[in-house]
């Protein structure tokens, strides 16, 4: 029970003050702008942009800034914003066969077709902090080696030759969206991937290496992980053909899992599968184990009782906003309800008490 | 898309649709009161009033019908610009346009379930008078009692019947609307 | 849905082409090319907004909503009567009033000079652009030794 109380506002005005001041630190060091956050903490900027459910780099960067970097905070602000926009309309479904990829590796195919491209990737840095960073200067260019910009095939599709994995088949259904209708469980899978991409990528991740550590086990490689830029087209009535309205970074992985076979399926690898906005491979790959997992039911697995197998768990879990807000909540003013546990608790201690001294 | 489906919207949409939402609220809260709106122009036989009610009310989400002489090509593209609104048949419409008699029969469109009476069809009736005259209404947000120039009496008493499910209206003419929401009382004068 | 004005101007790939450069085209670079806004009057004023972007479960199977992204769009027309559109990517209006204006103008006469003052230059700073990520990527493409080339087509 909520009672509403007064009294508070000078207190809350001048809290806000302090808040600003704190955010701008030590007013001898330079200001931060937008623009270098955007620039030099783009990962940060792409995981509010995915969890924020919103793809503009200059809010995700403000966002950040207003937030002094609680990450939770400044998707908070995103979503609160993205309220107040309308609907233009939806796209068709971007093609991520056709991205201008930056990164496109794969674990089960060393002589992919297009070649094994490692991008701007951490994986072979040796974790040192490096001291040299301290002090400002120039980086010197990355090396360049001839290419054509072009799409490159996806690694899994030459399992398909062999029918050794299963294919998603083209569907023109139009998709459920947990931002227009509340989610009902069981969800579609098009209904799972959309909450698990905009999910929290701690809560995805620890869901997927729980599945690594056997519970869900579903026999996970990373068929492959790729990350570059897709176009966005749309079609517009007005004109009565769809045109591009602009481009996106993604990162996709699709995973291939070992699948014994069933009823209804031969043995074959089965795919889970992860798209996350911008450069955000952990999310992405966390986000493909999850889906795999969640997909006994339909490949008829078993249910193993694990969490990520779980569908309400996972779904109902993964969104830091909805989980930080019912967190949260629960340091505001609950003085009534306090005052009833607090007479409740007296109450059963003065009959526990007199049951004791009758009994003396 | 014709050129004239390009024209006729709200030139400046958030004042606009502010005050023409304060209207249809207004409209729906005082049954039998006639508000005056402006802001459209859309291609006939649509009227200032009805085409104002569909920029304020209409979007992507709200699947809109047009009944009779309204579903013409013109209106089609106008409103597919100007709103996003998808034309739907009868049955599917969040908000369905005509005159009575294409309108009807009423039972073709959404009432709402038990569990959500607001899942049903708004009806704007396009009418050629419209007036503080004629049949008697009452209930809420209605003091006394009042008067409206309705098309018939049975079909909103009808209406009336299946509350609290059953669809709501808007009564059209020119610049001028008045609203009647499925809690009012009608009779007959 | 039939467009009299694109039919005129023949080519809708065409169009499409420069409808999607506009979109792409970051604002500050397009209004230094395109300094000028002759007049004109909105049909449906700049609007910023939101899209969802879809995706496709497993690449190539069923839709799903994958997130939105900021959009602004304008319709306007010239004086001397050509309607153009705009949806361009992000929040600025100055942004899609301008590419509204270059698609009304590139149905007129001016499409020559503004394809050779505007959409080219645009167009070479995006190859540009793409060439050099391409390239750099390509830098750390792995050579394996093992590796034998051509096997797969």
């Amino acid at each position: 029970m909520y009672v509403a109380v007064k009294g508070g506002e000078r207190a809350i005005d001048n809290a806000h003050a302090w808040l600003a001041e704190e955010r701008r630190g030590d007013p001898g060091v330079a200001e931060l702008s937008v623009d270098q956050i955007r620039e030099q903490l783009r990962l940060a900027v792409n995981r509010v942009m995915a969890e924020g459910s919103l793809y503009d780099p200059d809010l995700a960067a403000l966002a950040i800034k207003q937030a002094r970097g609680d990450l939770i905070e400044a998707v908070f602000l995103i979503r609160a914003y993205r309220t107040t926009l309308p609907r233009l309309g939806h796209s068709r479904p971007v093609d991520s066969a056709a991205m201008a990829c930056i990164r496109r590796i794969s674990a089960t195919f060393k002589d992919a077709p297009g070649g094994q491209v490692l991008g701007p990737t951490f994986d072979y840095t040796h974790r040192l902090l490096d001291f040299k960073l301290l002090a400002e200067g120039a980086v010197p260019a990355a090396p360049a080696s001839a290419a054509t910009p072009g799409p490159v095939p996806h690694i899994t599709g030459f399992l398909n030759r062999d029918g050794m994995i299963e294919t998603d088949a083209p569907d023109e259904t139009t998709p459920p969206d947990l931002t227009r209708e509340p989610m009902e469980l069981p969800a579609s899978r098009q209904l799972r991937l959309q909450a698990l991409t905009r999910g929290d990528e701690g809560f995805v991740l620890s869901m997927a290496y729980s599945t690594q550590r056997g519970y869900g086990r579903t026999h996970a490689f990373v068929g492959e992980l790729r990350i570059g830029t897709v176009a966005v087209e749309m079609d517009i009535p007005e004109l009565g053909f769809a045109v591009e309205i602009g481009e996106v970074e993604l990162t996709e992985c699709e995973t291939v899992n070992q699948f014994k076979g069933s009823k209804s399926e031969p043995p074959q690898f089965t795919r889970g599968y992860g798209l996350v906005f911008g450069q955000s491979e952990r999310k992405a790959i966390a986000m493909s184990l999850v889906d795999r997992a969640l997909r006994w039911k339909e490949l008829g697995e078993d249910f193993n009782g694990a969490p990520a197998q779980d569908e309400e768990f996972v779904l109902m879990h993964a969104d830091n906003i909805q989980a930080t807000g019912f967190l949260e909540h629960i340091k505001l003013p609950h003085y009534v309800d306090f005052q009833a546990e607090l007479e409740l608790v007296r109450r059963m201690r003065a009959e526990a008490m007199q049951m004791q001294e009758a009994a003396e | 898309m014709t050129p004239e489906a390009l024209t006729g919207g709200f030139a400046d949409a958030p004042v606009q649709a502010a005050r023409a939402f304060r209207a249809a609220l207004d409209a729906l809260s005082r049954p039998g009161v006639i508000h005056t709106v402006a802001g459209a122009t859309p291609p006939a036989p649509l009227s200032v009033a009805a085409g104002v009610l569909l920029l304020t009310l209409a979007d992507a989400t709200t699947p809109v019908h047009l009944a009779g002489d309204h579903d013409c090509p013109a209106l089609r593209d106008w409103i597919t610009f100007h709103t996003g609104a998808p034309l739907v048949d009868a049955p599917s419409a969040a908000f369905a346009i005509g005159r009575w008699g294409a309108l009807a029969p009423l039972s073709r469109f959404a009432i709402g379930t038990p569990d959500y009476p607001d899942r049903s069809a708004t009806l704007i009736v396009e009418v050629d008078d419209l007036s503080a005259t004629g049949a008697h209404l009452a209930g809420p947000g209605i003091k006394d009692h009042a008067h409206l120039s309705l098309p018939e009496v049975a079909a909103f008493r009808a209406n009336r019947a299946l509350f609290p499910q059953g669809c709501d209206f808007y009564l059209t003419c020119a610049d001028r609307l008045a609203g009647l929401p499925r809690s009012t009382i009608v009779e007959a004068c | 849905m039939s467009n009299p004005a694109s039919t005129a101007v023949g080519d809708t790939a065409a169009r499409r082409d420069w409808m999607g450069l506009l979109a792409r085209a970051r604002p500050d670079q397009l209004a230094v090319l395109m300094p000028e806004t002759p007049a004109h009057a909105f049909l449906r004023p700049p609007e910023v907004g939101a899209v969802m972007v879809r995706g496709r479960v497993g690449a190539t199977g069923a839709p799903f909503n994958l997130g939105e992204m900021t959009i602004t769009r304008c319709t306007l027309r010239l004086e001397c009567g050509a309607v153009g559109h705009a949806h361009v990517q992000g929040r600025d209006k100055a942004h899609a009033t301008r590419a509204a204006i270059i698609d009304a103008l590139m149905q007129t006469d001016a499409a020559a000079d503004l394809r050779a003052r505007v959409l080219d230059p645009l167009a070479r700073a995006e190859t540009d652009r793409r060439q050099a990520r391409a390239e750099k990527a390509a830098a750390t493409k792995v050579e394996f030794f093992t590796m034998v080339r051509g096997e797969d087509k």
